[in-house]
């Protein structure tokens, strides 16, 4: 088995092709995104009972980290609906497109800006409020309503997605782990492509718009950077745009050699390492040197945190792989082994999110009842009590994903390591060191 | 054929790491007594070690606002108001390393007031550490094989 092209089922054919059913699922992501803001500006102040904290960093987190980015790669960015305001002003509409098209700027972005270094440093920059973030509705809902602003003004001055493609601090992760995904977006037949006048999957039609994500599709060689928004397949005039179930992490047999996509693999796992130190782990120091932003000790826990995923991290993985007798280059090295990391990195995750999520799931149902926190009682679930769901199931369940994760690692190390023809031992060493470590932070 | 015997070896050097029982030493259990202060948003001590079979009574002090203390798996819990204090006793039964939580909401970082509570020795952590041991042992051999068929898809697949 290589691949099913699930696009032959004449059902999600048709649910695929239809803008409807996409529009129907972003209407309830954008009213549940707007409720979100607003409940994080004029809810109660206190997290746990506010529906802007329980239902991004708890519900849409859990969904997110442990079915969402696994199993559909970039599945949340097809419904994601912070994009939608935006582009349906550059578009000018709603559905198909119009006859006469709004004139915006509708520039391209700058060359230098045309990779992920401004994800993570988007990321980055939320990692280092992330205490306060998580636990303060206000900030939540500020933060919610500057994405979503910043996704419209760049839609206003940009061609395409320019905020997911280039500046959406959880589309740079999502990207990154969408190559273990065990489902593609990818051309049927190379050929017709080359002999496609006009190229409408990539310019647009009256079927259409041009690709969202400024990718053309018949080049698509990994997930990173296909937002599965599905126009493609809407402009298409060959039907040559399937959708496959294919084995997990296919991407990563040809890896990447790009460092902007390395330093993300050190940034989610580092920041994994970090938050389940930080926050899970006994040591009150810490939490009040990451929740006191602005004081000698949050800068001194920021230093730490950059240092650890810029200097710490990355450089023991550079001494590893150091001596390698090697004619290809240290930095294509560096990139093309560090995408070992990927699939270790997407388990810390899952592991760290267990933990939280099951923790604090009880919440979900007292906020949906009282998503503001005033008193409400809509579902009679209000009262619900705070109780830790399975937490018996816990410990082997981050075991199972951190000794998986490794595992999944030591052979993505290996096919990239055949890549660069050096051996795969430092990587999985490495990669062992790091999971015995968050065996430790987590159990 | 190769392939699939050192598979299987290795599956099961896994099982029993992970499953098989220790032997417990043998410690008369004791009477424990911890005073653990309770401010926002850390427990001081944080960590507290007992041994399995004890009976553990621990008095939670509470410095600012109200703090509870809510101990994982046991599923018990105790409150403190304000400059007061409460106690909670229980016997130790249950081996392995527990969070205990704050479960009253005391402010912005509640969800991640959290302490240790190690009881015995924390083995599914040697264990686990043992199993990704194992992992990385079994990596290099089972790579190695030539492998064909069946085997060979399903090893492609991973």
């Amino acid at each position: 088995m290589n691949r099913i092209e699930l696009t032959r089922i004449p059902f999600i054919k048709n649910a695929l092709n239809s803008r409807y059913p996409q529009l129907a699922v972003f209407i309830v992501m954008l009213v549940g995104y707007i409720f979100a803001i607003l409940a994080g500006l004029i809810g109660t102040p206190v997290g746990s009972h506010n529906f802007s904290i329980v239902f991004v960093w708890i519900a849409w987190w859990a969904i997110l980290i442990l079915v969402a980015v696994p199993f559909f790669g970039r599945g949340w960015c097809a419904v994601c609906p912070i994009p939608l305001p935006g582009e349906w002003l550059q578009r000018g509409a709603v559905l198909s497109p119009p006859e006469k098209r709004p004139k915006w700027l509708n520039l391209r972005v700058p060359k230098m800006f045309r990779n992920i270094w401004l994800q993570n440093i988007s990321f980055l920059l939320l990692a280092l409020f992330s205490s306060v973030l998580l636990t303060t509705p206000n900030i939540t809902g500020i933060v919610l309503a500057a994405m979503l602003f910043a996704a419209i003004g760049l839609s206003t001055v940009f061609e395409r997605r320019a905020f997911c493609r280039y500046l959406c601090p959880v589309g740079g992760f999502i990207g990154l782990y969408s190559q273990t995904a065990p489902i593609e977006l990818r051309i049927k037949d190379k050929q017709v492509c080359v002999t496609c006048e006009g190229k409408p999957c990539y310019n647009g039609s009256s079927a259409g718009y041009g690709c969202p994500w400024d990718v053309f599709p018949g080049g698509l060689t990994k997930n990173t950077y296909c937002g599965l928004c599905m126009e493609c397949i809407r402009t298409c005039p060959h039907d040559n745009i399937a959708v496959n179930l294919r084995p997990f992490s296919a991407d990563l047999a040809k890896p990447s050699t790009r460092m902007d996509e390395a330093f993300k693999a050190f940034i989610m796992l580092g920041s994994a390492m970090i938050y389940a130190g930080v926050l899970l782990g006994p040591w009150g120091i810490f939490k009040d040197a990451a929740y006191n932003v602005g004081s000698s000790a949050w800068f001194v826990y920021a230093v730490a945190f950059l240092a650890i995923i810029f200097v710490v991290l990355p450089g023991s993985f550079t001494l590893g792989i150091l001596n390698t007798r090697n004619t290809i280059p240290l930095k294509q090295r560096f990139a093309s082994l560090s995408s070992a990391l990927i699939p270790l990195g997407l388990m810390f995750w899952v592991a760290f999110s267990l933990s939280f999520v099951l923790t604090n799931a009880s919440y979900i149902l007292a906020a949906l009842s009282d998503p503001l926190g005033l008193g409400w009682n809509l579902f009679g679930t209000a009262n619900a009590t705070w109780q830790p769901m399975l937490t018996s199931i816990l410990a082997p369940a981050q075991t199972l994903a951190l000794v998986g994760g490794l595992i999944w690692s030591a052979r993505a190390a290996q096919k990239a390591a055949n890549e660069v023809k050096v051996s795969p031992i430092p990587v999985i060493v490495y990669c062992f060191i790091a999971t015995s470590l968050m065996l430790w932070l987590l159990l | 054929m190769r392939f699939r015997i050192s598979l299987l070896l290795f599956v099961m050097a896994g099982l029993v790491v992970a499953f098989a029982p220790l032997p417990v030493p043998a410690i008369t259990p004791q009477e424990r007594t911890f005073e653990i202060n309770a401010h926002q948003f850390a427990y001081s001590p944080s960590e507290i070690k007992v041994n399995a079979g004890d009976t553990v009574t621990i008095r939670l002090v509470s410095t600012d606002v109200v703090h509870g203390l809510y101990v994982d798996d046991y599923d018990i819990s105790v409150e403190a108001d304000p400059g007061q204090s409460a106690t909670l006793t229980f016997i130790a039964d249950k081996p392995g390393s527990f969070r205990f939580r704050c479960n009253i909401t005391c402010g912005a970082m509640h969800p991640f007031m959290t302490g240790k509570l190690t009881v015995g020795t924390n083995n599914w952590l040697y264990r686990s550490i043992a199993l990704a041991s194992i992992a990385v042992i079994a990596f290099f051999p089972l790579s190695s094989f030539k492998v064909q068929g069946k085997t060979k898809e399903m090893l492609r697949r991973l």
